[in-house]
């Protein structure tokens, strides 16, 4: 073939030309030239960047999510009947954008997978010009995209995440959390479980194998055995399943009388599905009637079940018929624009982008380590789930907990759920340092503006 | 120069140019304008195109010069992956250890699984490797999670050891204290242009990978691929023993992969399973058949191609539509929204099957013999347009 000169000095030249390129870029970080912060907003607008699963298992969550942050843009930019800013108790939102500045935003799809949606935030970041990251409907995301919004420096309000670590060992100073999490859900649960089916049952659980699924799984079974219950088996299913029969028949085979579903959006629609086509919820086993416990509801996932839901006890972060002027403030309003009545993840959603809104007009700038200090230790009310906190030492919102159960009668194909409990907020409080979020080891680092 | 022909030495020049001004090159639209929208100059999507590129060029050393078609390539991808991020948690920040050892993990791997399904050609072949590859994928997946982390994916923590962390060393990845994050952002007008130091990093591997890929096309040892390729019964009477030949391009090849893993995860910290499902083997298949299979520029093209579309067109929203559209009555841009809506967004996938489609049947050689067909055009074109100027004039005189 050719004859070869890869000679010393040949190799050299040719190293020194490709070399000599990148090392003059070791200097400036990200945006250099703007105000020492990443994507430091100029001129009149500001831009968001709202990260949903749009396919995948928790798509019908994502679109609803997408809806939310659409309708809090309009509010934030004074269109519409302003929502909940009229409810909220602090009333720096004036329907002139944030801080003055025009809000738009950009959409980007997570295919509920973590590096899918660490590219569509990154891409959001460098290219868009995003100052805040928010979104998610699965822990697995929403903890991948806080580690990347931590290290390029910019805010991340999460949206639906239900998993203890993303507010416990994997806390991000940078990262806040509205929703509540699986540790709550086993505490407002379990007492209302005992009432209803009794101190001595066995209950066997399925579980969606990643963050989520195992640390709400640890919490349920925590919270229900120190009431009595036992644990006959824990079994792991991938999130990508769409059927569970082969996991529902082995619960047949033992002597659990109640199943517990760790599964969430099209996961629980499925496996419920067929819990109740192997007769579950008919069954009479060791002289009780079967149970069958979702802990983690949500009224999308009741509609795609159907009749399935009836008499199925949950919990949920928030639901549209609660009686408070907030609720009712924002399912009207989302009700007027869509048409339907909005679900728990729109509310957590719209709330986040209310909440970053008022923090950065608090304080002043749109700088992370100012609006991170200014939601750090924030008591607000009127977004719909009565007062509220957002811890400083965790990053997450203490409130209260609703307790759900299918109902029997629906009137209307929205009207699914009937709340059995509201639990107050004093009941699902932990300490920061608590085992399962980390123990004492879980820190939230610093805070990173970018630049 | 370099031991290449002229030819392929201009080649790898143009590659190389291309590489370098690649920032300016593909943000062509001023940062004002509506069309920025379909600017890929930014970091993350440009060090995707180069690092695709090298997961693209050493599939095509496998299947374009041997002809095997391996279905889970992405199974070397994520182990390389994994192994970057391990020496992140292990040893510190520095991306050599790791992608050194995602070399070494991916090329034993591809040993293993290529001495076994090499034993069989043509479609079992296929068929075995996509095996390995899902059985990888479950493994990560669900069985291995203390290893992989499962689901939510392979992360540093900060209660990690990383035994040679220095106090004054980046804590994102660095190669030896140059952060793969850091970008020299240029305004030059209304453009805007990133220069980010992993990019260049990852562009000089892939001119690296790409010189090997062209050394072994015009080899012996390419030749002996090509042989195999062609009629692997002749090669065997002739006294040759071709299954040493395709295990070392199933090994080099499982290397490319492994390096182009490895390299993704030195540029985002974050290996997850999904890496290694039978979706992303199918993508570099489609990836070195859009650009042309058994070329060597093609499977870059083709990988360019894909990511641009991928990351590109899925962020177009309806919002941004009905802006393009505003300037047509309501009703006519409520309907060209409605007909251009299953394409863009989620629909992307649709639009890239159309593509591919479009580029299988209509030029088999995938987007290589588009360029040598327009290549011919003008090359036709230019004395006959020169032709017909002369006879135009005649008359007019």
């Amino acid at each position: 073939m050719s004859k070869s000169d890869l000679t010393r000095r040949g190799v050299l030249r040719a190293g020194a030309a490709g070399l000599a390129t990148p090392t003059i870029f070791s200097g400036a970080v990200w945006a250099a030239s703007h105000s020492g912060f990443t994507n430091a907003p100029e001129g009149g607008s500001v831009t968001l960047g709202f990260n949903v699963p749009q396919t995948g298992p928790y798509a019908d969550e994502g679109a609803d999510e997408l809806r939310a942050y659409e309708l809090a843009v309009e509010h934030l930019n004074g269109g519409g009947d302003g929502g909940m800013i009229p409810t909220f108790s602090s009333k720096t939102l004036d329907g002139t954008g944030i801080l003055g500045k025009k809000v738009e935003y950009v959409t980007g799809d997570t295919q509920t997978k973590s590096d899918a949606a660490r590219a569509s935030a990154k891409s959001m970041i460098e290219k868009d010009g995003a100052i805040m990251i928010t979104g998610g409907s699965s822990s697995g995301v929403a903890v991948a995209v806080q580690g990347l919004c931590q290290e390029a420096g910019v805010i991340f309000m999460a949206g639906l995440t239900h998993s203890n670590d993303t507010t416990g060992k994997d806390r991000k100073a940078n990262g806040f959390r509205h929703f509540f999490n699986g540790y709550m859900s086993g505490a407002a649960l379990a007492p209302v479980l005992a009432n209803a089916y009794g101190t001595d049952r066995k209950a066997y659980h399925l579980t969606a194998d990643y963050t989520w699924g195992w640390t709400q799984q640890e919490s349920i079974q925590a919270s229900t055995e120190a009431l009595g219950w036992s644990t006959v088996q824990n079994v792991l299913t991938p999130l990508a399943a769409t059927d569970f029969s082969s996991y529902i028949a082995p619960v047949l085979q033992t002597d659990a009388d109640v199943l517990v579903l760790n599964h969430y959006g099209g996961n629980m629609v499925n496996s419920l599905t067929n819990a109740v086509q192997f007769g579950l919820k008919d069954k009479i086993v060791n002289g009780k009637q079967f149970e069958i416990v979702v802990p983690l509801y949500s009224r999308l996932m009741a509609r795609g079940a159907g009749a399935n839901v009836k008499g199925i006890f949950g919990s949920t972060n928030w639901h549209w018929s609660l009686p408070d002027e907030g609720s009712q403030a924002f399912t009207r309003s989302f009700g007027t624009k869509y048409g339907f009545p909005p679900s728990q993840a729109a509310h957590t959603c719209y709330t986040q982008t209310l909440l970053y809104a008022d923090a950065v007009n608090r304080a002043g700038s749109f700088n992370p380590c100012a609006v991170a200090e200014a939601l750090e230790g924030f008591e607000f009310d009127g977004l719909g789930n009565g007062p509220t906190l957002y811890r400083a030492e965790d990053h997450q919102c203490f409130k209260d907990v609703l307790v759900v159960k299918g109902k029997e009668n629906p009137t209307s194909e929205f009207d699914l759920l009937e709340i059995v409990e509201i639990t107050p907020v004093s009941q699902v409080t932990y300490p920061p340092d608590h085992p399962m979020f980390g123990g004492a080891e879980a820190s939230l680092g610093s805070c990173n503006p970018g630049a | 120069m370099l031991g290449l022909a002229t030819k392929d030495f201009v080649l790898l020049l143009v590659v190389a140019v291309l590489c370098l001004f690649a920032p300016v090159l593909l943000n062509p639209f001023p940062e004002t304008s509506d069309l920025a929208q379909f600017n890929a100059g930014y970091p993350d999507l440009m060090q995707r195109f180069v690092i695709f590129g090298i997961f693209a060029i050493g599939f095509n050393i496998l299947f374009g010069l041997t002809g095997y078609l391996s279905f889970g390539h992405a199974a070397f991808l994520g182990v390389g992956s994994y192994s970057v991020v391990w020496m992140f948690k292990l040893l510190n920040y520095n991306i050599v250890p790791g992608l050194l050892l995602s070399l070494v993990v991916s090329g034993l791997f591809a040993l293993a699984i290529g001495y076994v399904s090499l034993r069989r050609s043509g479609i079992y072949f296929s068929i075995l490797t996509l095996a390995f590859a899902q059985m990888s994928f479950a493994l990560a997946y669900s069985v291995l999670t203390p290893i992989t982390n499962g689901e939510t994916g392979l992360q540093v923590y900060g209660n990690d050891p990383q035994y040679l962390q220095g106090d004054s060393a980046p804590n994102i990845p660095h190669l030896f204290g140059m952060t793969m994050r850091a970008t020299e952002t240029v305004e030059f007008g209304p453009w805007l242009w990133q220069f980010n130091a992993g990019y260049y990093f990852c562009a000089v591997v892939m001119l690296i990978a790409f010189y090997l890929a062209i050394r072994i096309f015009r080899s012996p040892f390419g030749m002996m691929l090509r042989a195999v390729k062609s009629n692997q019964q002749r090669m065997r009477y002739t006294g040759l023993n071709p299954r040493p030949y395709t295990l070392a391009a199933f090994v080099i090849s499982g290397m490319y992969a492994g390096l182009a893993g490895g390299l993704m995860a030195s540029m985002d910290p974050l290996a997850g399973a999904e890496r290694m499902q039978w979706t992303a083997s199918g993508e570099v298949v489609l990836m070195t058949i859009l650009g042309g299979t058994g070329t060597l520029i093609g499977p870059v093209l083709g990988a360019g191609l894909i990511k641009y579309l991928e990351n590109i067109l899925s962020k177009i929203n309806d919002n941004i539509l009905h802006q393009w559209f505003a300037f047509m009555p309501d009703g006519l841009e409520d309907f060209l929204v409605a007909i251009v809506h299953p394409f863009i967004g989620k629909g992307w996938h649709l639009t890239l099957g159309l593509v591919f489609m479009a580029v299988v049947i209509f030029l088999p050689g995938g987007l290589v013999e588009g360029g040598q067909r327009i290549g011919r055009l003008f090359g036709r074109k230019k004395p006959a347009e020169a032709e017909a100027k002369a006879a135009a004039k005649t008359p007019a005189e």
